[in-house]
Parts: C-alpha cells; structure tokens; sequence
C-alpha cells in the first residue's frame, strides 16, 4: 500500500491529536462505576468467619486488619496508621484510624481491636494463633492506641496483622459470646468497603458499597457471590459471562487449556504468594516398615514429579526442593539434599532396606489415602500407585471424604501412607513447621504432624525460630530446618502447586499481590461489555 | 365424607410411632459415618489445636455420649425443633423453609408436566396403529430414561446458554435485574426451562410405560366390550371407561414420586445451581450436619407417609370396589 503525501500528514496530526487528549478519553484506563462483580465461591463458605479458604475472601470485603500488605509483603497502613515496635519484640504499639465507623454506626476504637486479639484470635485461629500466643495483653491507654504486650519475642506475628488471619470485630457484638457460634458470624458487620446485604444459603450472598468508606468508595455498587457446585457448569457460567470471577483453581486443571481459548476469558495464577499449597507424601512412621530411612528416599526416587505436574496439573505446579515453598523467599533455600527421579537408584534402596522382590515381583504391599478435594487427587493416587509399582510396591488406594479422611489419618492413625497439601501461609510457622515439630504430634486435630516424626535436635531449631527476633539469625535456623527435614525424609516434599483463578476479561484491577486472593473488591471494575 | 376424615384421623396418629422410629433408625446410621462436624469444620480450616477441637465439640454437642444426643433430639422435636444447623448458622427449620418453595417449584413442575406428557404419549402409543409413531415414542422415552440426567443438563447448558445464549445458565432468578411483578415470573419461567425439561425428560418414560401396559391390559377386560357393544364412540371407551381403570398404577407412581420431591435431585440442583433441598441434605452428609440431616430426612418422611394416605384416598375415589378401612 502507498501512502500519499496528504494522507500521511493527516493521520500523524491525528496521531499528535490523541497524544495530546487526557487519559481519560481514551474510555479503557478510566475505572467505570458501578456494576455488580459476580464471584463463583466453592465451596460455599460457611459463614464469614474462621478460615476457609472461600470464607477470607468473603471475609476481606467487610473486615479489615489492623494492617494490609503490599506488593513486597510488607505492612502497609489499614486500620492501624502507624506503629512501632520496641527493640526486644515484646511491645508493639498501634496508633489506630480516627473517624472509621463500623457498618451499623458505632465508632471503631482500640477496645475492638483488644478484644478481637485476645478472646478470638488468639483463643479460636489455629493457625495466627501460634504467632499471638505470646500477646499477654492488649493495652489501650486510650481510644485510638492499642499496645500489645508480649511475653517473648513473636516474629511471624508481623505476617499475620492482616484481615486474613486477624480480621477486627466490633466489640460490641462480640463481647460475651462465644465467636465460633456468633449469629453476627453470619451477617457480618465490619469497617470494610462492602457491607453484608443478603445471604441466600446454596444460592447467593449480596454485599453493596459501603458509602462511608474510610479509604474511598470501591467502584463497583454491589458484589454477588454465587454458588455453583458443579465443576462443568461453572465453566459453562464462566464461558457465558454470567461469573466474572472463580477462584482456588475451581475448573479441572485439564480444563484449562480450553478455557484459556474461549474469548472473553483469561487464567490468572497472581495472587496466591502467600497460600502455596506444598504437596507433600506422608509415611505413617508409627508402624516400623517405614522406619528405614532407604526405604522412604526410595519412594522418593520413584516418584516422577516433573511428569506429576505435566499429566496432571497440566503445567500448574513446580517442583518442591524442601519443606519450605520458594514462595517464602526469606526463609527458603534450594540447597538441601534432592532425590531425582531414579528407578534404578530407588531398586538398590529397596533391595539394601531388605525388601527384595518375592516371586510375584512384589516387594511390598500398602495403602495410599488421596486428599479428600476433588478428582485431580484421585487421579494423582493413580499417578503415584503406577509409580510405585515400576518398583516393586504395590499400592492400594483408599479414596475418602473430608470427615473420614481427617478420623483415619489423625484421629485413628489407621494408615500407611497419605497424601495432601497444606497452606503454606506467610511464614514457616503456619503451614510448615507443624510437619515436623513433636508437640504437634496430635491425636484427633486434623492437619497437624501426620508422620507422627519426632527429632528433638530439629524440635530445638523449630522452637528457637518462633522468639528470635533477628531476621538473619532467623533465616539460619529455617535454613538448617531445611536442611534436616529434607535429609531425614519424614515426608516427601512433592510439588508446589500453583492455584489459579478463571477471571473475565472484563475484570479491571484484581491484585496480584501475595495475599491478593484475600483482598478486598474496592478497586475492582467492570469493563463495558463492547469494550472488551 | 366423614368416612374420608375418620379414616384420615386414624392413619395420622399411626404416623406418629413411625416417625420417632424413623428418627431412631437415622440416627444411628448416620453415626456410624466416621468423623463429625468438628472434624469437617477444622479440616476447612486448614489447621487446629486440641484445645479448638474440645471447643468446636463443647458447643455442637457431640461431645455427649449417643444416647444423651438421641434425648436431646427428642426433647427439641416435642418442643416442634428441629434444631440449629451450627454448619451454617441457622435453625434447621428456617433453612428448610428457605429451600422449600425452590424445590417444591421444580419438582413440582416437572412431575406435572412428566404426567401429562407421559400419559399422552402412552394413551397415544396403547391407541395408534402407526408402527412409526410407536416406535417413534418408545425410542424417545427409552432414551429419556438411559440418559444420564447431568449430561442431559450440561448439554442443554452447551447448547441453549453458550452457543445460542437464549437462557441463563443456572439459579432460580437473576436477583441483580430487580425485576417486579410479572417481570420477574417471567425471568423465573425462563430460569426453570433447562431444569424442569431435564427432569420432565427423565421422569416421563416411567409414565408412559406404564398407561400404555396398564391400558394394553384393561382393554382387554369384558366391561370395554360391553361398552363398545353399548355402541359408544370410540373416544369415550377410551377415555372414560380404559384410561380411568388405566390410571391406579399411575397414582401409584406419582405418589412415589412425591415421597422423592423433598429430596429432590441432587443431580438436577446441583448442575443448575438450583437452591433446593437434594443439595442442601447432600452438603449436610458431606458435613456431617446432623441436625439439618435429621431435620431434613424427618421432614421428607413425612411427606412419604402422607402422600401415601393421599394415595389411598385418591385409589378410594378412583375404584369404588377398593374400601377405606
């Protein structure tokens, strides 16, 4: 094509034209308002509170923490302005907001954030709840200061300050009441950008702008979360443009690839920093059979990860290096031992354990539980029962729901092998360390030491990392965790899994961050439908 | 007429005895599934304490020994409670009430229409002497009966709310149009098509079956002829004369079928996103919600025992020769 002399000088004064225009002109860049985001939750949280993973993300649209987190993790201002804590760790000292408002009216002061601290994080979060457990008091000299006393230094505190893991509740409603059976659990009344409208159990729960908000008003008017428990029909809803948004990798991962074509729609795997599910394969070290260190890093050679994360998370998931995910970057380091897939290697394990193959080529025969969530873990069971037969070990896979799997592998103890993810969290200390620690060998309590691995040199390190104060010193100890726990093989650190999300394109503003799964809507928009 | 009542009396107070053994019976079944509600909600947690684990059982209530709980349950359930649901946050009661009008709605619908369609089609089938059309019909109503209903559903879902995008896709209404009046009965028609067919689809294979057999056997009875030899028309032989004495095993079926309503299908509900109560008993086991499970079987039990007296007074006004004792 040719472009003639006038042609040419008209389309650069445009050009020079549209440079010249404001930003806002161009329509694309400027937040529309209003609009309602319409989020799939699943499963269906059961209230507002307490930790299920769909609860926080219900939970960050009304509650707020006395910090939040940017980019870096790193606390930035949200209900607290400021703070400052003394050298020795064990005073820190809030200078709270003035003028935020709870939902129904009432001022926000420092008795909330005392009594939230003391009578329901610390008393009923399982998991912050080892950061506040050397939070004595919560000092308010005055109405807008809040000072936490502790009785020994509480390092991964700084990671768990957020509305995530401890949301500030009214006083007023909570006071004198159980928190775990609070009708208010269920209505929440908060200080955050969206306040509670309707809650239609197995349909939908409404929230609506909050006009009053202390940091601005969000852009959209209201947040419907809707519920659709089939997998197939929530990518149909997806597809259709009826949900905008569907968190915690609620499509087959097979599906993926599909819905990565279908117009209108895109994958987002940002936002999940902080939670790294760590997949992992636990022995039942109460029974001697697995007692042979040869023997578990023999099951560890068998097992191919990198075709684990291909087949079957189709890409989503890397390999683990150790018991800390890669994700925890202060704390994590890459240099333990590693067990590369080796078939060979695994035989000459298992033949020096003394378990030769008999005549049927069986060396030995035992069961595998599968994580009670969903149909990838059971296709993973058969990924690692095929793995192990090339080896000699015959598998029996034992596929549960939630309640029995929790009774038979921490209740009963009734198992030889198991696998699952837990959250890592922010820090070691919530989602790692109680792998490995002996006092959280517990009967009954579901997600704890499952292993039953006790090690009392490494029982020190775990517990010197929860006081020491110095970041540096802190990471030394981590690191020679690593090193112990991935030498003594208890458990089998298998893959870090990436959790993604299915997000209209239309969506505007999702943070990436971290802890993004668990922020809140208010800069979220919608983009116009013929926009798009 | 006072014969139906006292007849009625009489079977309501023997539905008494059986709802409490009906109870007893749940209870224990439903105990002997591993695992309780504190195991469920501290699992969703993603991590827990012994001394959480105590609280969680202390404020359920499953810390108490079998029977003290079976006690307790009685004890409420004379005061007419059914309990707090402590998984979701409710009295049972009032969550029952919240699924009813949506399960009701769509069983409701589609067991009409299953009926009608069903019976037609089999009064057509009995009637026609079109090889074609008989084949043609219990071809489509083998196939509605083979079919699993949640690929009956999803490919509606494919077909109607994707490629042609006539229909939504799921739930009861779209709450976020704020529709009033007639508006709004409309967009809930619109919201019913998918499921309601889904389920029409599967149930009326069932009723064609059987009026066809059922009236394939009572034409060939004596009074049929007689009727015809009386010289009426052929229509009314056989509307009024075969396909009323063709209609008892229908009732019967229907009366089944409205035992099921209260359960509903937690097929159906769960690939529309239909809040009703087959997914709300469905949760409630993975849960091990026992209150809103008991609550929920206790309920549709009911239910069961009073269509089946329903059952019998409609078989009363139907057939003269069966009596009321």
């Amino acid at each position: 094509m040719t472009l003639d002399r006038r042609a040419f000088m008209l389309s650069s004064m445009a050009a020079a034209l549209a440079g010249a225009l404001p930003l806002d002109a161009l329509a694309e860049d400027k937040p529309r308002e209003g609009g309602t985001f319409i989020v799939n939750l699943e499963p269906e949280p059961s209230s507002f509170l307490f930790n299920s993973n769909t609860a926080s993300v219900l939970a960050a649209q009304v509650v707020e923490g006395l910090v939040a987190y940017d980019a870096n993790s790193k606390p930035i201002p949200a209900l607290a302005e400021r703070w400052e804590a003394s050298p020795d760790g064990l005073t820190i000292t809030f200078h709270l907001r003035r003028g935020v408002k709870w939902h129904d009216g009432k001022p926000f002061t420092s008795a909330d954030v005392q009594h939230t601290v003391l009578e329901i994080v610390k008393k009923v979060n399982p998991r912050a709840g080892t950061a506040y457990k050397a939070v004595q008091a919560v000092e308010t000299p005055d109405a807008y200061t809040a000072i936490f006393k502790l009785s020994e230094p509480s390092p991964a505190i700084w990671a768990v300050l957020s509305g995530t893991e401890a949301a500030i509740l009214p006083r007023h409603l909570y006071e004198g009441k159980p928190p775990l059976t609070n009708e208010w659990n269920n209505k929440l009344i908060g200080t955050g950008p969206f306040v509670f409208k309707e809650w239609q159990r197995g349909d939908y729960i409404l929230l609506e702008r909050n006009p009053d908000y202390w940091g601005g008003r969000a852009h959209l008017n209201r947040v419907r979360i809707k519920t659709i428990t089939d997998p197939g029909a929530r990518a149909a809803a997806l597809e259709a443009g009826e949900v905008h948004y569907s968190p915690f990798s609620s499509v087959a991962p097979s599906e993926v690839a599909r819905l990565k074509q279908v117009p209108g729609l895109r994958i987002e795997t940002g936002g999940y920093g902080i939670f790294v599910p760590h997949f992992f394969f636990d022995f039942n070290l109460d029974r001697p059979q697995f007692r042979d260190k040869r023997l578990r890093a023999a099951f560890a050679h068998a097992i191919d990860r990198q075709a684990l994360a291909d087949k079957v998370w189709f890409g989503l998931a890397k390999l683990a290096t150790g018991p800390i995910p890669s994700a925890q970057a202060a704390t994590y380091t890459a240099d333990t031992t590693q067990y590369p897939f080796d078939l060979k290697k695994a035989e000459q394990l298992l033949d020096e354990a003394g378990l030769p193959r008999k005549a049927d080529g069986v060396r030995l025969r035992i069961t595998h539980h599968t994580m009670p969530y969903g149909d990838v873990f059971k296709r993973v069971g058969e990924f690692l029962k095929e793995s192990l037969k090339q080896v000699g070990v015959e598998v029996e896979l034992v596929n549960l729901d939630l309640s029995q799997f929790h009774r038979t592998i921490f209740g009963d103890r009734n198992f030889d092998t198991f696998s699952t993810y837990y959250a890592a969290g922010a820090d070691p200390q919530f989602g790692v360390l109680r792998r490995y620690w002996t006092k959280t060998i517990a009967k009954g309590v579901p997600w704890s030491n499952g292993t039953g691995y006790s090690n009392p040199a490494l029982d020190k390190i775990i517990e010197a990392s929860f006081t020491e104060v110095d970041p540096v010193k802190r990471r030394e100890l981590l690191v020679q965790f690593q090193k112990i726990a991935q030498d003594d093989l208890p458990s089998i650190n298998l893959l870090e899994l990436q959790h993604f999300s299915v997000v209209s394109t239309r969506v505007q503003g999702l943070s990436t961050f971290p802890d993004g799964y668990a922020k809140s809507f208010k800069d979220i928009w919608l983009q116009a439908r013929d926009q798009v | 007429m006072l014969r139906y009542l006292a007849y009625f009396t009489q079977r309501l107070i023997q539905v008494i005895p059986i709802a409490l053994l009906i109870i007893l019976a749940n209870f224990f079944l439903l105990k002997l599934a591993p695992g309780d509600i504190a195991d469920v909600m501290a699992g969703e947690m993603g991590a827990a304490t012994p001394e959480l684990m105590d609280t969680l059982r202390q404020q359920f209530g499953t810390d108490l020994s079998l029977p003290m709980q079976l006690l307790h349950y009685y004890a409420k359930l004379l005061r007419f409670d059914l309990g707090y649901s402590f998984r979701n946050g409710m009295s049972v009661a009032a969550l029952i009430a919240d699924r009813l009008p949506a399960t009701v709605l769509l069983a409701g619908a589609s067991l009409l229409l299953a009926s009608l369609i069903g019976v037609t089609l089999g009064w057509l089938s009995a009637n026609t002497r079109r090889n074609w059309l008989k084949n043609t019909i219990s071809a489509f109503t083998t196939v509605g009966f083979a079919t699993p209903l949640f690929w009956i559903g999803l490919m509606l879902i494919v077909l109607f709310s994707i490629h042609l995008r006539w229909l939504p896709t799921g739930g009861v209404e779209d709450v976020d149009a704020e529709y009033e009046g007639y508006a709004r009965v409309l967009d809930v028609i619109r919201h019913m098509i998918m499921p309601v067919l889904s389920l029409t689809f599967f149930y009326l294979a069932i009723y064609a079956r059987i009026t066809r057999t059922a009236i394939k056997d009572v034409q060939r009875l004596d009074f049929v002829r007689t009727a015809q030899a009386k010289g009426l028309s052929p229509a009314r032989v056989s509307v009024v004369h075969v396909l009323r004495n063709a209609l008892l095993p229908v009732v019967t079926v229907t009366g089944m079928q409205i035992g099921s309503i209260l359960s509903g299908s937690v097929v159906v509900e769960t690939v529309f996103a239909w809040p009703g109560l087959g997914r709300l008993a469905f949760d409630a086991v993975m849960q091990r919600d026992l209150n809103l499970l008991l609550g929920i079987l206790f309920c549709s039990s009911l239910v069961v025992m009073l269509t089946n007296i329903v059952t019998d007074l409609v078989y009363a006004s139907l057939d003269p020769r069966i009596e009321l004792k």
